[in-house]
Order: structure tokens, then C-alpha cells, then sequence
């Protein structure tokens, strides 16, 4: 099997025009809740990105040992393994951002993206691409984090990673922040604002 | 008194899908029809109801801090709460798959309208993320565990069927062309969550 692999395809076609959240639909469950600092949504999608790049590699090293039957599993406990290491380095170097991310980092084992890319693409490729992909789904999805995430930092607090950007002249003169923005409600409505501007920038992607 | 103020609460106040977007990525490609939803809003209490049990009494007898003081002393300082993760989710797919065998056997005929639903909802965040709470929230019994399994499936069902409800009626109108199916639907979801809000205040 000599299959010539596309490099810039496998690592920008998820960032862009197959991301997995606003195209794919995957990994929004715990995606959302996070974003309402632009600090935390970044080690959210550093995390997911190292999760999904390594389970991918791994499970590409094991794809043909793997029986069929149990694979799901098998995934699920290769994953979870990655997530447990990730969670424990949080809490060890960076123990405030892990508090702040509560549950959520567990979650990342349960990311559709993490299982979709390793059903979808690892189980039938070689590691270095499986890996490459599995980094580049990552990265899609850290990208809309940070978007919504830069969003509902400044209009919310008017901060960016805590640093005011909004004067204090602004408030002097009657602007107030939009406290409804850091609200759950908010994150999905951005993410749809978002799909919006790609699906009118891309029109291929609207559905009928 | 005490279940009553908590079943209420995981139902409304902390509602899976609306304060914690727990299990959305399921809720938004399986709420195209009321009756589908309804199957797999069903499937979700009941995995629910029977995984969170059985990981809070693995999580007080096994995996807490001085959890195996039960087997002696020597065990006391043990601390294994960082497999956590893992013995959770091998709980939840071992589960669902049980469920699965289990109600093929007995009910074929609700076998047959979950039977696709029960495989997935292994890989639901609203499940792993039931039992994470459960951990992070110290429940003191577990009733309360059970309680808050069945309160927070019922929210989500809740929150699919409506939705699913809402999204029938949206076939007939007219939505911006980049907007429609996915963009409509977030939004939708938004304005929904915003209106759950109001329980927020209450009081239990």
C-alpha cells in the first residue's frame, strides 16, 4: 500500500473547511462552559489538542491488534489514560486554571472529537498521520474556543487573560460590561453567530 | 424534604444541558423528531439511574482518600482517587452495554425503538459528567446520588424532547440561508437556556 498522503490537506482541512465543531457538530459538550475566560479556554484546547494527538497515535500503533468487538473500549480506556495525565499535570503546575476547569478536563475523555477521530481516521492510517490528524482536529477546535472565548472575555469583563482593554474612560462615560455575556446562554448563541459567518463566507456548507 | 429540593434542582436549576452543556453533541444531531428524542431521552435516565449508583459507591468504598481502610489498616492512607477517571468511564461503557444485552432479552420491543441510542450514550457527556459531579459535589448517601441521577436525566430528556418539539415547527419558517440547520438550532438552544435561566433564583 503506497498511498501518497497529502500533509497541508490532513493538517489544515480541519482547522478550516471540516472543523470539527462548527462543521462536524463534534466536542461541543464540554467546549462551551469553558470559554468565559480567554485563559482558560487556551489550556482547554492545549489539553484537547495533546489528548486527541496522542490517543490517536496510540491507538494507530495498536489498530491491528485491537479486536473489533471491544475497540470502543479499548479507546475509551487508551483516552482516558491521556486525559488522567493531562489532569494531573494541570493540578500539579497550574492548580488554579484546573479548579476554574472543574470537571470539564475529566469530559475531554467523552469529546466526540477524541472518539471521532480515532474511529474515523487512526483505526485506518499509520501513527505519524494519525498523529498529524489527531493535532489538527485539536487545533480546529481550540481555534473556536478561543474565538467564543475572546468574545465573552471582553464584552463580558472587558478584560483579555485579565488585562483591562476596555479604559476606564469608557465606563466614566456610561458604557457598562454585558453581564448576560458570561452567562451560559451567550456561548451557544456566539458559536452560532460563528457558524453563521463561515457557512455565508463558505456557501457550499449551508444546508438546504 | 431534602430529595425533594434536590430532585427539583437537578431538573431545573442545574439542568444538564442548559447550565453545563453536558451531552450536547447528542442533543443536537438526535432532536430532529420528537419521537427519536423521546427514545433517547428515556435511554439517558435510565443509563443514568444506573451508573451513578454503582460509581458513588465505587468512588466512598474504592477510590477516595482512606477509601480501603475496609481492608485493613495498612490500606488506610491509600489515595486513588486519580483513577478516577478511568474506572468511571469503564463503569459507564460496561453498563450500557449490559443495558443493552438486558433489555434486547427482555423487551425487545423497547429494544427496538433505544436499540441504536443505548451504544452511543457510552460516549454521552451527560453521563461521565454525572458521575463527576457526583465526585466533585460529596453526596452523603447514595440516595442522594440516586435522586440526583434520576433528577438530571429527566432534565435532559426534558430539554431534547422540547427542543426537538421546537425544531419541528422551525421546518416552516423562514431562517437565513447560513443560518439554517446548525446556526438556527445553537441560537435556539441559547434563547432556551436563557429562558431555564429563570429558575436560577429559586430558592430550596
Amino acid at each position: 500500500m503506497k498511498e501518497k498522503i497529502n500533509w497541508k490537506e490532513v493538517l489544515l482541512q480541519p482547522i478550516f473547511k471540516g472543523n470539527p465543531v462548527t462543521v462536524l457538530v463534534l466536542g461541543i459538550c464540554s467546549s462551551l462552559a469553558v470559554t468565559v475566560q480567554l485563559e482558560g479556554a487556551m489550556v482547554m484546547g492545549l489539553s484537547v489538542i495533546i489528548v486527541t494527538g496522542l490517543s490517536s497515535f496510540v491507538v494507530s500503533l495498536l489498530r491491528n491488534s485491537i479486536p473489533n468487538r471491544i475497540r470502543i473500549i479499548v479507546q475509551l480506556v487508551v483516552v482516558a489514560l491521556m486525559v488522567i495525565l493531562v489532569d494531573q499535570f494541570l493540578k500539579a503546575y497550574m492548580y488554579s486554571v484546573s479548579k476554574a476547569l472543574s470537571v470539564y478536563v475529566g469530559l475531554i475523555i467523552t469529546n466526540c472529537i477524541v472518539m471521532g477521530r480515532i474511529e474515523a481516521y487512526a483505526l485506518g492510517n499509520k501513527p505519524i498521520p494519525s498523529l498529524l490528524d489527531g493535532l489538527a482536529n485539536g487545533a480546529g477546535y481550540a481555534l473556536i474556543l478561543i474565538v467564543v472565548a475572546f468574545f465573552r472575555e471582553l464584552l463580558g469583563s472587558g478584560t483579555l487573560f485579565g488585562v483591562r482593554i476596555i479604559p476606564e474612560s469608557f465606563y466614566a462615560a456610561g458604557y457598562m460590561d454585558n453581564g448576560l455575556v458570561i452567562l451560559p446562554p451567550m456561548a451557544l448563541i456566539i458559536l452560532g453567530l460563528i457558524v453563521w459567518v463561515q457557512r455565508s463566507i463558505q456557501k457550499d456548507l449551508q444546508e438546504k | 424534604m431534602e430529595y425533594l429540593s434536590l430532585f427539583v434542582k437537578s431538573i431545573f436549576v442545574d439542568n444538564m444541558i442548559f447550565a453545563y452543556f453536558l451531552g450536547m453533541c447528542s442533543y443536537l444531531a438526535v432532536s430532529k423528531n420528537v419521537k427519536t428524542a423521546t427514545g433517547l431521552g428515556i435511554a439517558v435516565i435510565f443509563v443514568l439511574l444506573v451508573t451513578l449508583p454503582i460509581n458513588y459507591l465505587l468512588n466512598e468504598h474504592v477510590l477516595k482518600a482512606g477509601a480501603l481502610a475496609w481492608l485493613g489498616p495498612q490500606f488506610a492512607d491509600i489515595d486513588l482517587s486519580f483513577l478516577s477517571f478511568i474506572v468511571f468511564i469503564a463503569v459507564v461503557a460496561a453498563i450500557t452495554q449490559i443495558v443493552e444485552m438486558v433489555v434486547e432479552k427482555f423487551s425487545p420491543s423497547l429494544y427496538s425503538s433505544l436499540g441504536i441510542f443505548l451504544p452511543l450514550i457510552a460516549v454521552n457527556c451527560a453521563i461521565l459528567g454525572g458521575s463527576l459531579f457526583m465526585q466533585e459535589r460529596d453526596f452523603v448517601n447514595v440516595g442522594e446520588a440516586t435522586v440526583y441521577a434520576l433528577g438530571s436525566g429527566i432534565g435532559w430528556a426534558l430539554a431534547i424532547v422540547t427542543l426537538a418539539a421546537i425544531r419541528e415547527k422551525m421546518a416552516y419558517s423562514q431562517v437565513p440561508a447560513g443560518l439554517r440547520g446548525l446556526g438556527i438550532t445553537f441560537i435556539t438552544v441559547g434563547l432556551m437556556a436563557i429562558s431555564f435561566m429563570t429558575f436560577m433564583g429559586i430558592q430550596l
